[in-house]
């Protein structure tokens, strides 16, 4: 009884955590909006009344600081539940969501888009939806191979596929850079990750994909705490280790190569937010995925703020943000990991 | 009735036949120890009758054919204690033993009033209760051992697989161990298919011993039958006597050779 309180007590913390990430999100930037204001803008436009504030003060909130605050919470929360998806998994506490080459096909597809594609046919448009299919391409091709490695290889093999593609796949990324070094300075942006939306259409693109993961993953939280056993023993138990991780590194994979797509490579979400909460409440996946959704989405909101005002007017690269935190504390990590073992 | 049933069961790892046509019953409530030298085949024996391996040969689930239950089913007869088992060390006793009820709970549901009730009877039933807040990683070799059986007691199978339950173990532990086995086996109609070590302690305790040696069985029977100089020396290799010791069993003892 005092667990599932204790479990009560942290979803409520981290939602309130997030409401304060998505309100300090939507208040901090070059003019001043008030709070109040943002809250009762917010819920007019929602509900589809009349907002209190002026024209101009109205789209600065919904068109510019909105967007991009909910694109951060869903790409944030993505990462990082999908970050915990893939340690479950694959029984490895430094699993991210890129272990299988979704970050390298995404690299590869944006770099050959941006070098390739006429400026005329709006390297906007395409540049997604190369790196969607850079990224899923990647993560089928490591699952193909790692499973003709023999049903017994299990999740060592799917590791060493992924660490295959995503070498091979750099290196074709690589290339093609070096034959169009006028591309690097874009590549390299879009390689440091960046929330840069127009209007809610980037929140259209990712957010049906990472909705839909949330749920697939959420659904096999319990299947996780089973994993947690190892292969072996969780088949003894009845369950199907091989059907529990297609399904579970398959919506993980689309969640993440939809952030990609929209956001480029943020690094270390999906590592320090499951870990940082498996420090605090344990190792359960039942509370542990729900809060990766909900500490994720805040803790990317928050970066993005620090991101876009350090330097002020121009911009910080989120993935220079979010690695300048997380490189430090995965140290950390790293030592708690090997006193515990 | 025959709880379990081998007929000319077979197993290929790698190229080499690691058990070869092993034929055996096992009644219902009796308690049958695999015994012999390392490499025999035993564990992996168990590992087919849990429908880990794929084997030749049938293995017969009470009346249902093990090759057509599905995984879930089978696990809803056959519970099996791994010799070494993977214990996540942050998990607490009480979430550890309530995974014994997956093969009870649908894919993607959640645990419901009668799984919590049965992980709980089986904390109680081996005397975990005080333990069941702590951590997996705090526990003791003989609590963790006692954890792993209450996995398995939740799991609800009327057939019990233990790879070595003692390793490790000493020797109070390892009797302590397996009076709880046979008290489960005595209350709850159990039937017991486990792998030994220590031979005096598999007589002490099996109704039957089985002796496996290069994958086939050459030797079952009773303790008397099986515990003899003759054969243990001659699948050990080792230098041994057997002592008929009265209200203890057949006490193997190995004896040094001094020339």
């Amino acid at each position: 009884m005092t667990r599932s309180g204790a479990a009560r007590l942290w979803l409520a913390a981290s939602v309130a955590f997030l409401a304060a990430a998505l309100l300090v999100g939507a208040l901090v930037g070059p003019v001043h909006l008030g709070a109040a204001n943002v809250v009762r803008a917010t819920f007019a436009h929602v509900l589809g009344l009349h907002s209190p504030l002026a024209g101009p003060d109205d789209a600065i909130l919904w068109q510019l600081r909105l967007p991009r605050v909910i694109l951060g919470a869903v790409v944030g929360g993505t990462l990082a539940v999908a970050g915990a998806a893939y340690q479950g998994v694959f029984r490895n506490p430094l699993a991210d969501p890129y272990l299988l080459g979704a970050a390298a096909g995404a690299g590869l597809g944006a770099t050959l888009v941006v070098s390739y594609a006429p400026a005329s046919a709006l390297t906007g448009d395409l540049l997604p939806i190369a790196a969607f299919c850079g990224a899923a391409v990647a993560v089928i091709a490591a699952y193909v191979l790692g499973r003709s490695a023999g049903a017994g290889a299990g999740a060592t093999a799917l590791v060493l596929a992924g660490v295959t593609i995503a070498s091979f796949l750099t290196a074709l990324q690589t290339f093609v850079q070096q034959q169009h070094v006028d591309t690097v300075q874009e590549v390299y942006s879009w390689l440091l990750g960046r929330l840069a939306t127009s209007g809610w259409r980037e929140v259209g693109i990712v957010l049906p994909y990472a909705a839909a993961a949330w749920l697939v993953i959420l659904g096999h939280r319990r299947l996780l705490d089973v994993l947690a056993v190892g292969d072996e023993e969780a088949a003894a138990l009845g369950v199907n280790v091989a059907r529990v991780r297609l399904f579970v590194v398959a919506a993980a994979t689309v969640a993440t190569a939809a952030a990609v797509s929209v956001s480029g490579l943020i690094g270390f979400v999906g590592i320090i937010v499951p870990h940082t909460i498996r420090l605090l409440v344990g190792g359960s996946y039942r509370l542990l995925l729900p809060l990766s959704v909900l500490v994720g989405a805040g803790f990317l909101v928050l970066t993005d703020v620090v991101a876009r005002t350090v330097m002020s007017p121009a911009e910080l690269p989120i993935g220079v943000v979010t690695a300048f935190f997380g490189a430090p504390f995965f140290a950390v990590v790293l030592r708690t990991s090997r006193r515990t073992a | 009735m025959t709880a379990l049933a081998l007929d000319r069961v077979s197993v290929a790892l790698g190229g080499a036949r690691v058990v070869d046509r092993v034929s055996a019953e096992v009644d219902d409530g009796e308690w049958i120890a695999l015994i012999g030298p390392n490499g025999a085949g035993k564990t992996t024996l168990l590992r087919a009758v849990a429908g880990l391996v794929p084997y030749e040969g049938h293995i017969t689930v009470f009346t249902d054919a093990a090759h057509e239950l599905s995984r879930r089913e089978l696990a809803r007869r056959v519970a099996l204690v791994p010799q070494v088992p993977l214990m996540p060390a942050d998990a607490t006793v009480r979430q550890y033993v309530l995974l014994g009820r997956t093969p009870h709970v649908s894919y993607l549901g959640s645990e419901r009033r009668s799984d919590h009730v049965a992980a709980e009877a089986a904390v109680e039933q081996l005397d975990l209760a005080s333990l069941a807040h702590r951590r997996l990683g705090s526990l003791s070799g003989g609590e963790r051992q006692r954890a792993i059986l209450a996995r398995a007691l939740a799991q609800d199978a009327p057939i019990l697989l233990l790879d070595e339950p003692t390793t490790a173990l000493d020797v109070g532990r390892q009797q302590q161990v397996l009076e709880i086995v046979d008290r489960l086996r005595a209350g709850g109609r159990l039937t017991v298919f486990s792998t030994m070590h220590d031979l005096t302690l598999a007589g002490q305790y099996a109704d039957r011993l089985l002796l496996l040696d290069s994958g086939r069985v050459v030797a079952g029977g009773t303790a008397g039958d099986v515990l003899t100089r003759a054969l243990i020396s001659e699948h050990y290799g080792a230098h041994v006597d057997v002592v008929d010791a009265p209200g203890s069993g057949f006490v193997v003892v190995p004896v040094r050779r001094t020339t």
